[in-house]
């Protein structure tokens, strides 16, 4: 007598990563009535009259499909427990193959819905097939997000009362709320109509896989006798007759034919792409030069969020590394910079910096009243303070210098009414407790400006003014 | 060649679109939310992929699909990101998967605040999700070392094939500084031995952490115990400073290592014998570099802007033979300059 086996299309004929010396090498592990054999025959069946098996990345959940992976023959990916449509997501833009998620009802719905709805909503090329048969199975049949009310399960052994286990999650009707997928469909495995019905939904989900068009959604009723206590025969009818009525067996949405292929972008890696990303032909080619002579200014500039403080720092930092010097900025960040007071270090040295962040500065620049109180205590002996004149009356420590700037008076003067940050910064300069030259200033300017280059030569005027307004005015 | 003053985040990316990383999936949070931002700027630019994940749960397991198809791929976040990307990155190392992980620390625990701090070093360093992993953990003390440093996570992560940490703190995240841009950018390949991209060649391949047979399991754990052997006899990284003739030795990472280097200047000044010995590998930890330096007698302080995470394996690497002593600040505030002296005062009279 001939053998005559049928050979399952898209499944291994054998399952030797069942382990080795498996009894039953060519049976699933999936208990006797189980709606997941026929789910995977199906979807095996259509990989391969679609001729996709070669391009094709199939992502086993947690639950009883954890092993999908003993059987469909294409590439294969197991998951963490509800996190396959994120898996899903990292596999279609790196690779733009076509990409399914199995899933189970507390895999997709409970412990996954986040990663469920937002891969739905994002229109990610992905076809989830999801088996809803009410109960968790692989971890001995708990209540699951689609468990019918008043149905008895280890974890609601009186039946699923509504009151304090809420009612069935619907997710063809959440996933259809969206806008971005493309197909969403309720089937069901009950018996031989509606096998039919789930083959038709399951080549078209991945027919639109294979023209890139994104994303389905096959919910699939499907038996459990296990879990339910019930026979197989018994567990289908009561499919047809109560869980339809509770998950209508029904089309939600068919945008096939309008639906677009969605083209992803090919990746560039070359040097050229690069350079031209951050403009590399634009960046000066300065060297820093280790000059231990220059010695270090430790600048501490603070003011309100908003008054130019961070860029203040920028400039100054940009200008010591125009002329190759040592050069670190830390800014405060955060909510810190939203409101209230703001501030950045900047050190400027000729050597290595150590610690970046400055507690006894040289400079302070203070551009608000609460700045200069809360940092006028740390300036070094001998150091200074910077501060806009509008403060008025301000006590400094002993020992510190204090430089009152009327920097909007002076750039109002000097014709820039909004020059009053590059006021502040010619007198930086000319205070020359940076050690850096003007030219180091000029630089810093350009490039501050570069994107406007006409406001360039405007606020050269306005630092020559400020160094002019410190040269008459303080000693 | 070009330089450039950029933050210690843009640095990262920079690294990472060099290293040839064409995918990056992330949630913001503050302070390594810049690294989100500039892959949003650089990624699609570059024709790379970019996603805003809906959480850190997401973003580790685009993550893992990305990296189960042998692309390059990296995220980053800070503390509490982090606790919940364990669960996803110990699938990776039980699946063998390369990734690239970065951790801006903040403050905790729980929501703490948004300021710089080094609390994160025992979920980093010691693997930090279920089972017995362990990350390769680079920490990197200079604007220049978050782009470098990146790069060689890459590297490595792919060639032990194993997720990586570049482990940062707020300071070195938000710190800008002036940065020389890598020579020459990484062209990628995909490994077909074992990635599975949808193609004819890798139709065969199988990305899992599941082991349903006890010995098996056993099996492929003592593997994974055996190449982080390898790991540490080949990878084990650190900068000694002065450590030769210190009577002692300050250990710290990151910005700690920056205030610990104006300590032992400061002293060095004062005629005390100190050294400085920074890991770069915080995994594997340089035990043998640390050993040899207490054999030869050193005392220790560890600088740490955590409660002794790391002292702890400097004790461990020393076998207690000699003083550890820890300098600590927590809550989103830095060591001070004056806190790591009367340390050093006091060990040394």
């Amino acid at each position: 007598m001939t053998e005559r086996i049928i050979r399952t299309k898209g499944i291994y004929d054998k399952f030797p990563r069942k382990g080795e010396n498996n009894p039953a090498p060519s049976a699933t592990h999936y208990c006797p009535g189980c709606g997941h054999g026929v789910l995977h025959k199906l979807i095996g069946e259509a990989l391969a009259d679609l001729e996709l098996q070669d391009r094709a990345v199939m992502i086993s959940p947690v639950g009883c499909a954890v092993f999908a992976y003993y059987y469909f023959d294409c590439g294969n990916i197991q998951v963490a427990h509800g996190r396959a449509p994120a898996v899903a997501t990292g596999v279609s833009r790196a690779t733009d193959k076509v990409v399914i998620s199995y899933q189970g009802d507390g895999d997709l719905a409970s412990i996954g819905l986040n990663e469920t709805l937002q891969a739905a909503n994002r229109g990610e090329k992905i076809a989830v097939f999801f088996v809803n048969n009410t109960v968790y199975g692989m971890t001995g049949g708990q209540m699951a997000p689609t468990t019918l009310v008043g149905e008895k399960t280890v974890t609601c052994p009186d039946g699923r009362d509504p009151m304090t286990q809420g009612y069935p999650l619907h997710m063809c009707e959440l996933i259809s709320s969206l806008k971005a997928p493309v197909f969403v469909e309720r089937v069901a495995l009950s018996d031989p109509k509606h096998i039919r019905g789930a083959r038709a939904a399951i080549r078209k989900a991945l027919q639109i896989q294979k023209e890139g068009k994104g994303y389905t959604f096959v919910e699939v009723l499907s038996p459990c006798p296990t879990n339910l206590g019930k026979s197989s025969v018994l567990n289908n009818e009561w499919i047809n007759e109560e869980m339809a009525k509770e998950f209508p067996i029904q089309n939600f949405r068919d945008r096939t034919e309008e639906a677009q292929p969605i083209e992803r972008a090919k990746s560039d890696f070359t040097d050229e792409a690069l350079a031209k990303a951050f403009d590399l032909a634009s960046l000066p080619a300065t060297q820093e030069n280790d000059d231990p002579n220059f010695g270090e200014a430790q600048v501490k500039i603070s003011g309100f969020g908003g008054q130019g403080v961070l860029s203040l720092g920028t400039m100054l930092t940009a200008a010591a590394q125009a002329v190759g010097k040592q050069v670190s900025w830390y800014p405060s960040y955060g909510p810190e910079q939203r409101g209230g007071t703001s501030n950045c270090s900047v050190i400027v040295s000729g050597e290595t910096i150590g610690s970046p962040v400055v507690y006894h500065p040289n400079l302070l620049v203070a551009l608000n009243r609460p700045s200069l109180e809360k940092f006028k205590n740390d300036v070094v002996p001998g150091g200074t303070i910077m501060y806009d004149s509008i403060m008025g009356d301000v006590e400094i420590p002993e020992g510190v210098r204090g430089v009152a700037v009327p920097a909007q008076d002076l750039a109002d003067a000097a014709g820039n009414p909004k020059g009053a940050n590059t006021i502040m910064f010619g007198v930086m300069l000319e205070l020359g407790i940076t050690r850096l030259p003007a030219e180091a200033f000029k630089r810093a300017l350009e490039a501050q400006f570069a994107k406007k280059p006409k406001l360039i030569p405007m606020n050269i005027e306005v630092l020559e003014y400020a160094r002019k307004w410190v040269r008459e005015n303080v000693k | 060649m070009a330089k450039k003053l950029v933050k210690g985040n843009t640095a990262v990316v920079i690294g990472a679109l060099y290293a040839g990383s064409d995918c990056y999936f992330g949630y913001p949070i503050t302070p390594a939310s810049e690294v989100l931002h500039e892959a949003s700027k650089y990624y699609p630019k570059l024709g790379r992929k970019f996603v805003q994940a809906e959480s850190e749960e997401a973003s580790i397991n685009m993550c893992y699909g990305a990296a189960s198809t042998g692309h390059r791929v990296f995220t980053a976040s800070s503390g509490p990101g982090i606790s919940l990307m364990q669960e996803g990155i110990s699938y990776m190392a039980g699946a063998e998967l390369p990734c690239v992980i970065v951790d801006i620390m903040r403050a905790g625990p729980g929501l703490g605040n948004i300021g710089p701090e080094q609390g994160d070093y025992n979920q980093v360093v010691k693997g930090g999700g279920h089972g017995n992993y362990k990350p390769i953990v680079l920490a990197p003390n200079s604007v220049q070392e978050m782009c470098d440093l990146t790069m060689l996570a890459f590297d490595l992560a792919f060639k032990w094939r194993t997720p990586t940490y570049v482990l940062a703190d707020g300071v070195m995240g938000q710190l800008m500084e002036s940065f020389t841009f890598p020579e020459k950018a990484v062209q990628p390949t995909i490994d077909t031995s074992w990635a599975v991209a949808g193609t004819p060649e890798t139709r065969k391949n199988l990305v899992t952490s599941i082991f349903l047979d006890f010995q098996q399991l056993e099996t492929f754990n003592n593997r994974l115990q055996e190449k982080y052997a390898k790991i540490a006899e080949a990878e084990t990284r650190c900068q000694q400073t002065a450590t030769d003739d210190a009577d002692i030795v300050l250990v710290a990472y990151g910005i700690s290592s920056r205030i610990a280097k104006t300590a032992m200047d400061t002293a060095r000044k004062e005629g005390i014998k100190v050294g400085l010995f920074r890991p770069i590998t915080l995994s594997p930890f340089p035990k043998k570099q640390l050993k040899a330096l207490a054999d030869k007698g050193a005392s220790f302080i560890s600088v740490e802007m955590s409660n002794g995470q790391m002292a702890d394996d400097v004790r461990l690497a020393i076998n207690c033979s000699r003083p550890v002593e820890l300098v600590s600040r927590l809550g989103g505030n830095l060591i001070t300059l004056d806190q790591v002296m009367d340390k050093i005062h006091a060990l040394a009279k």
